[in-house]
């Protein structure tokens, strides 16, 4: 379970940052949702990973993490969750603000001249 | 008073939160057909929050050497677990900085620039409400929450008045503060993982216990945060956003911004003194890099002060090295130097607020100047000039041969000289005002750390000569880089249009001006004050126990429900 689990975080964030630094709007807000994945489920396993446990104390069952899954990292997670998704709304409009003022969906505002490195996109 | 103030007092912790939001809520309602109602309420709100920020202030500095520290419990919770909000010497000094910009910016919005889009003025609460909290809280991720939401109010701030410019800007910024609230989040995610608690005082109590397998999480999980505040603080392969951003920005929010910086310098500030200030419990093997990182800001900053071609881009460069002067400072984790550091921090933000609101000033009368013809003016029906006749003799002339004696100056364009000339001198760092004091203090404390002139104490390090020597050499560049544009804008004497300016503006540009030369008058008292909190951060103590002393309020059955 650990292995699938870092290798989601792991391939959720390396999709993130690659798309982060791509040159279009829409790569860039891609991979800012999928950063933003990758860092609620890393959050979420550093409670600890344990299936099929509560979050919430049980009586007759002993208050350790022993028993529970650590509860904080899940609250942590839906308040990461709720702000990601507004910035993300929020970050749309930007991007189709840009889009409609400048014409290009470059992140720059300006398409690159041909002769430029960076031309491909 | 004083009893008054007692009795009040331990409410008073959650005002500056508590305040703008209500104020924020009431305005949403008003809307945008009662604007001059929102501005009132905005202008109430904010001075209201002012007045709180001072009276905290008062009471947390009445409390002697160690400084009285309230903690707030807003749920009610035990400390470890529930929300706590704490006051003491520094985050009191913040809040005050913070609330007077607020009552800037927004006297000067009121002038004009709140028609220029919808929802200012909760856009602007909320993020005074984000700054103010950030400031206040005592929990890592509370100050999460709160640097996004004074964020998502900057965004919509940022993006006030729309234009290209500002959007092609806004998107970098938003999207720079996102991936850096990632990066936040992780580092705050490592540290959970490795301590168990979010609190910052029992984090810092329980630091020492880490197991040395853990203390490789640990490092990393601090260095991954320091990176996010760093990039808060802008500094220097962190920081190219910010020029652009504010130099887009209208010019309230800008002078609002001027503040934001400030808030990753205190979040550095606050958890490095925390973590690394309990009897090394870590070695604090960043404070090298925090010199040298804030070093090179300041350097760059500098230079992209000389070669900034317009006003509002050297704006941006004066705060890059305001912030790495500041970085640089609290990296060598000396009291006296963080001391100086904190009257820098307060002197140079209050400035650069009101150069925000200058640049804005003056590029309207270059617009004056340039866009709108002068208006055609009629004399009598003279066929020559006056002066044609009878020359003044023994009178300085102008390049076209007028006299320059006896000419009146319109009142704004003295004004704007004034003000800029102010300014100029604070952020230069030149005598008189504050700008000087603050680096004066800074420098000394560098240079002889304890303040007592003795042989036998080590010679200054090499990185402490560095800093001195950087911190003149900028002042000069920006002496030149500041005089240069002051008189290309504003201390020419020019044939124009007099630039309209209301008086609210002018109040609104006079008043962070009018703080820097009572920082200079005052600066015995000032000094003191920042002495006291900068001795009280680096035996931060007091702090934690006072946090985890907190008690949360006992509710009588039935009777005590309702107080």
């Amino acid at each position: 379970m650990e292995i699938v689990f870092s290798l989601a975080v792991g391939v959720l964030g390396g999709c993130g940052v690659w798309l982060l630094l791509r040159p279009r709007t829409f790569q860039l807000i891609m991979g800012l949702a999928l950063l933003s994945h990758a860092v609620n489920l890393f959050i979420f396993s550093m409670g600890s990973l344990s299936i099929d446990a509560e979050p919430i104390v049980v009586v007759g069952i002993a208050a350790d993490l022993a028993h529970y899954t650590d509860p904080m990292p899940q609250a942590l997670v839906l308040t990461a969750i709720v702000i990601n998704f507004a910035m993300t709304a929020l970050f749309l409009v930007v991007l189709l603000a840009a889009r409609g003022l400048t014409g290009t969906d470059h992140v720059d505002g300006v398409e690159p001249r041909a002769g430029d490195g960076d031309a491909r996109a | 008073m004083t009893s008054w103030l007692d009795a009040v007092m331990p409410h008073l912790v959650a005002a500056p939160i508590v305040l703008p939001l209500a104020a924020a809520a009431v305005m949403l309602v008003l809307g945008q057909r009662w604007r001059a109602a929102s501005a009132l309420v905005d202008v109430a709100a904010s001075v209201a929050g002012l007045a709180v920020a001072v009276a905290l202030l008062v009471w947390v500095d009445r409390g002697g050497e160690g400084g009285a520290i309230a903690v707030y419990l807003p749920a009610n919770w035990p400390v470890p677990y529930g929300i706590a909000l704490v006051v003491d010497r520094l985050a009191a000094l913040m809040l005050v900085l913070a609330n007077l910009l607020g009552v800037t910016a927004v006297l000067y919005a009121t002038a004009r620039w709140h028609r220029a889009g919808v929802h200012f003025h909760p856009l602007f609460q909320l993020q005074l409400m984000g700054l103010n909290g950030a400031f206040l809280t005592a929990d890592l991720f509370n100050l999460f929450v709160f640097f996004e939401v004074m964020l998502a109010a900057s965004y919509g701030l940022l993006l006030h008045g729309s234009g290209t410019a500002r959007v092609r800007a806004g998107m970098h910024y938003v999207a720079i503060n996102l991936a850096a609230s990632a990066v936040f989040l992780i580092g705050v995610a490592m540290l959970y993982g490795v301590t168990g608690t979010l609190n910052l005082a029992d984090m810092a109590q329980k630091l020492a216990a880490v197991p040395a397998a853990d203390r490789g999480l640990l490092h990393a999980g601090l260095a991954i945060l320091a990176i996010a505040f760093l990039t808060k603080a802008a500094m220097w392969p962190l920081g190219f956003w910010l020029a652009p951003a504010y130099a887009a920005a209208s010019a309230p929010a800008a002078a609002l911004f001027a503040v934001m910086t400030k808030v990753g310098v205190y979040a550095v500030l606050r958890c490095s003194m925390l973590f690394f200030g309990a009897d090394g419990a870590i070695d604090p093997l960043g404070s090298g890099l925090l010199v040298a990182g804030g070093c090179v800001t300041l350097a760059v900053g500098a230079f992209a002060m000389l070669a900034a071609q317009r006003l509002a881009r050297m704006a941006g460069a004066c705060v890059a090295v305001s912030s790495g002067t500041l970085i640089a400072a609290l990296g060598f984790g000396l009291p006296s130097l963080t001391a100086g550091a904190l009257f820098y921090l307060t002197s140079s933000t209050l400035a650069l607020a009101a150069l925000y609101l200058l640049v804005e000033l003056g590029e309207r009368v270059h617009d004056v100047d340039t866009d709108q013809p002068e208006p055609e003016v009629h004399h009598a029906a003279l066929p020559f000039a006056l002066e044609a006749i009878e020359l003044p003799q023994g009178v300085n002339l102008d390049d076209e041969e007028r006299a320059l004696v006896g000419r009146v100056l319109p009142t704004t364009v003295v004004f704007l000289g004034l003000a800029y000339l102010a300014c100029a001198l604070v952020i230069a760092g030149l005598p008189p005002l504050s700008g000087f004091l603050a680096k004066f203090a800074m420098l000394s404390a560098a240079l002889d750390p304890d303040g007592v002139p003795n042989a036998l104490r080590s010679p200054p390090s090499t990185s402490a000569w560095l800093f001195v020597a950087l911190v003149i050499a900028a002042g000069l560049l920006a002496t030149i880089a500041l005089a240069r544009t002051g008189m290309r804008q504003f201390w020419t004497a020019r044939e124009r249009p007099e630039p309209r300016l209301r008086v609210v503006e002018c109040v609104a540009v006079a008043l962070p001006l009018t703080a820097c030369v009572a920082l200079a008058i005052g600066a015995e008292p000032a000094l003191r004050y920042a002495r006291d909190a900068a001795r009280a951060l680096h035996r931060p103590a007091p702090y934690i126990e006072a946090v985890l002393g907190a008690q949360p309020v006992r509710l009588e059955a039935g009777r005590g429900a309702t107080r």
